[in-house]
């Protein structure tokens, strides 16, 4: 062993790095927030002792949980339109000639370059009452006073699909790359029409890409507290905002890592269930 | 006696303006094996796909026992594809790769379990029907792929370069194995294949294509022995072509001067003129090689040989520069029969062996019909 690691030191400086990097940035922390769910609230230390569950217990709160649910729902009709806009995009892309692909990948990837706050500010400019939208809508006379686009749900689910589409759209890509032309064509050949072909064939062998779009989008669209506070208003909100609220303004950490865990859980649940997927398609070991 | 299945009747077609298909005639007889050869680019595909139906022509009519199929899309033609690369479906079992196109006709599940089982077995691979495509081999995978396109009782099987991902030796196999499945089954076979080899062992007729065009069409036998233009004779195995003068003709035979040497020959089929250049063809097989003293032939001395296992192939280059292959069998009573680079030797054959062309504006083969014409050999 020891001598494998002075023979390879760039394989041990890869190791160490990596391992440190997990250890340090991703189980210490995510340990500091288990610790830190099970304590008890204070005041003036944030957290002491005694351990107990009380913040666990505060989740099945009516209050807390009706956030929960309507924040899962938000996440889950958010999800849906990522998926309904991305699915086809996403074909299409991969039907685009190579050159060109690049391109509209590229022009998919570069509002990344662009602080996800800052975009958030311009949809707010966009959705104001004397914004743009209304403005526009308003001089084309579709209307003839300035609707009530900002603050709403509507408003926040614009919002959560802008931020969190290519994140639908990349992984649904990269299995209609994957998707051979001729496994189309020999289910036209054995006598299936296009609706049976997308039902026995496309679906299936794109079912990861869109588990994988679904993780990406579902989990971030629940967590993106920034969201709902610049277009929800005080009506709308994610358990992103219960967890961030419970740290910076609340100051109750217990409870707020406890939500936080709760999500995470999920998260890994989800992932599970990918895996899952993935085995049943036959794709590990092949 | 013979019945026409398919027939194509000017089709053409173009791709981004270039053209593939230039009105192109063929007609498929019921229970045939045919087989549609040529180099890459020559159409042979595109043809194939248009009787799938995943290509529809420009101009002209793709007609399956009388009825106009055109427009038909593949899910309504009683035809069924075996894929280039097997096109299985990743996602199912073996079992229901089969089952797939006869659970599309809402057959009864007995009668599908029954009849996988029956194409299943004819491929030899009964015991895999709970495998998944990726945990076979190539050569199963296209057993499976053969197996689903035959369990519908296609009226005629298409089959795209099916043996090109396989090695050689499991080509063989799977060639012996398609001539039979034919025969048993007696559906019509329409091949594609590069590889003249191929061609020539398993078809009852060939097409050879190139540029949209037929270039000949014939039994494996006439498109070797009697190939009707210098492209098919190229590219159909190795050919000699030696340049001939007629220097006389009387009634059915002609006299051609070759390197020389005073030849009596057969009329050809073709119209002949006193002093016309035409091109006389030789198979390597066909070549003599004699003894230097020897008063035949012409003269040359032996530049390459290469023991091939059956035959000894040589290369001899004649006096007046140009090469002649020769391939000739071992013989029992000299098993040491050989030669040596630079051995002197004078070449030969025997009359009406050869097979005269008239001369072409004679292109050259590109580049790509020479690389075509190698990979078949090998």
């Amino acid at each position: 062993m020891m001598r494998s690691i002075k023979q390879q030191p760039f394989r041990a400086a890869v190791l160490v790095l990596v391992w440190g990097w997990l250890l340090f940035l991703v189980l210490a922390p995510n340990m500091l927030v288990v610790g830190a769910s099970v304590m008890t609230r204070n005041p003036s230390t944030f957290i002491s002792l005694p351990l107990n569950l009380d913040a666990y217990r505060q989740l099945f709160n009516p209050l807390y949980l009706d956030v929960f649910l309507h924040s899962l729902y938000m996440a889950a009709l958010t999800t849906l339109i990522c998926l309904l806009i991305g699915y086809p995009f996403a074909w299409a892309l991969s039907r685009v000639e190579k050159r060109r692909q690049m391109l509209l990948i590229f022009l998919l990837i570069v509002p990344f370059w662009t602080n996800s706050l800052v975009r958030t500010y311009a949809l707010k400019l966009i959705l104001a009452t004397n914004g743009l939208l209304n403005s526009a809508l308003m001089s084309l006379g579709v209307i003839d006073e300035p609707a009530q686009l900002l603050y709403t749900e509507g408003a926040v689910i614009v919002g959560l699909v802008y931020l969190l589409l290519p994140f639908m759209i990349l992984p649904l890509y990269s299995v209609f790359e994957d998707l051979r032309q001729d496994v189309l064509l020999a289910s036209h050949d054995l006598g299936a029409g296009r609706l049976a072909t997308f039902k026995n064939v496309v679906v299936p062998l794109t079912l990861p890409g869109v588990l994988a779009g679904v993780m990406l989008v579902l989990l971030p669209a629940m967590g993106l507290f920034f969201v709902p506070d610049i277009l929800g208003g005080s009506r709308n909100l994610l358990v992103g905002n219960v967890i961030k609220n419970q740290f910076l303004d609340a100051r109750n950490w217990p409870f707020g890592a406890a939500a936080s865990i709760v999500l995470t859980l999920t998260m890994a649940l989800l992932m599970f269930a990918h895996r899952l997927s993935k085995r049943r398609l036959g794709e590990e070991g092949a | 006696m013979t019945k026409t299945l398919l027939s194509l009747s000017g089709i053409s077609k173009q791709f981004d303006g270039k053209t593939v298909l230039d009105e192109l005639s063929l007609t498929i007889d019921d229970g045939e094996f045919i087989t549609l050869l040529g180099p890459s680019g020559c159409g042979k595909t595109t043809l194939l796909r248009m009787m799938a139906g995943f290509e529809h022509p420009d101009e002209g009519t793709v007609t399956l026992s009388g009825v106009d199929i055109t427009q038909t899309p593949p899910e309504h033609r009683p035809l069924n594809t075996v894929f280039q690369n097997y096109a299985l479906f990743p996602h199912m079992s073996v079992f229901d790769n089969v089952a797939y196109g006869l659970k599309m006709e809402k057959r009864p599940k007995a009668e599908i379990a029954e009849r996988v089982e029956e194409a299943l077995a004819m491929v030899q691979l009964e015991d895999f029907a709970r495998r998944k495509p990726h945990q076979l081999s190539g050569g199963q995978q296209q057993r499976v792929a053969i197996a689903r396109a035959v369990v519908k009782r296609p009226k005629m099987l298409l089959l795209d370069e099916p043996l090109s991902a396989l090695d050689y030796k499991l080509r063989r196999t799977m060639q012996v194995e398609l001539k039979r499945l034919q025969r048993e089954l007696g559906i019509t076979f329409v091949f594609v294949t590069h590889d003249q080899e191929e061609a020539l062992s398993m078809s009852d007729r060939i097409v050879v294509l190139k540029d949209g065009h037929i270039q000949q069409l014939g039994t494996p036998r006439e498109v070797y022995e009697r190939p009707a233009n210098v492209f098919t004779a190229r590219f159909v195995g190795q050919t000699n072509f030696f340049p001939g003068r007629v220097t006389n003709i009387e009634g059915e035979r002609i006299s051609v001067d070759v390197f020389g040497l005073n030849r009596d020959l057969n009329k050809p089929s073709f119209r002949v003129a006193m002093k016309q250049s035409l091109h006389v063809l030789l198979r390597p097989e066909d070549i003599r090689v004699l003894a230097p003293d020897d008063t035949e032939g012409v003269a040359g001395k032996i530049v390459e040989r290469n023991y091939k296992g059956s035959t000894l192939d040589s290369m001899i280059e004649l006096e007046d520069g140009s090469h002649v292959m020769a391939s000739e069998f071992f013989d029992e009573d000299d098993p040491t029969f050989d030669y040596s680079i630079g051995e002197r030797v004078r070449v030969s054959w025997v009359d009406g062996w050869e097979w005269l062309l008239a001369e072409e504006g004679d292109e050259p083969l590109t580049d790509e019909e020479e690389l075509a014409a190698d990979d078949a050999e090998h």
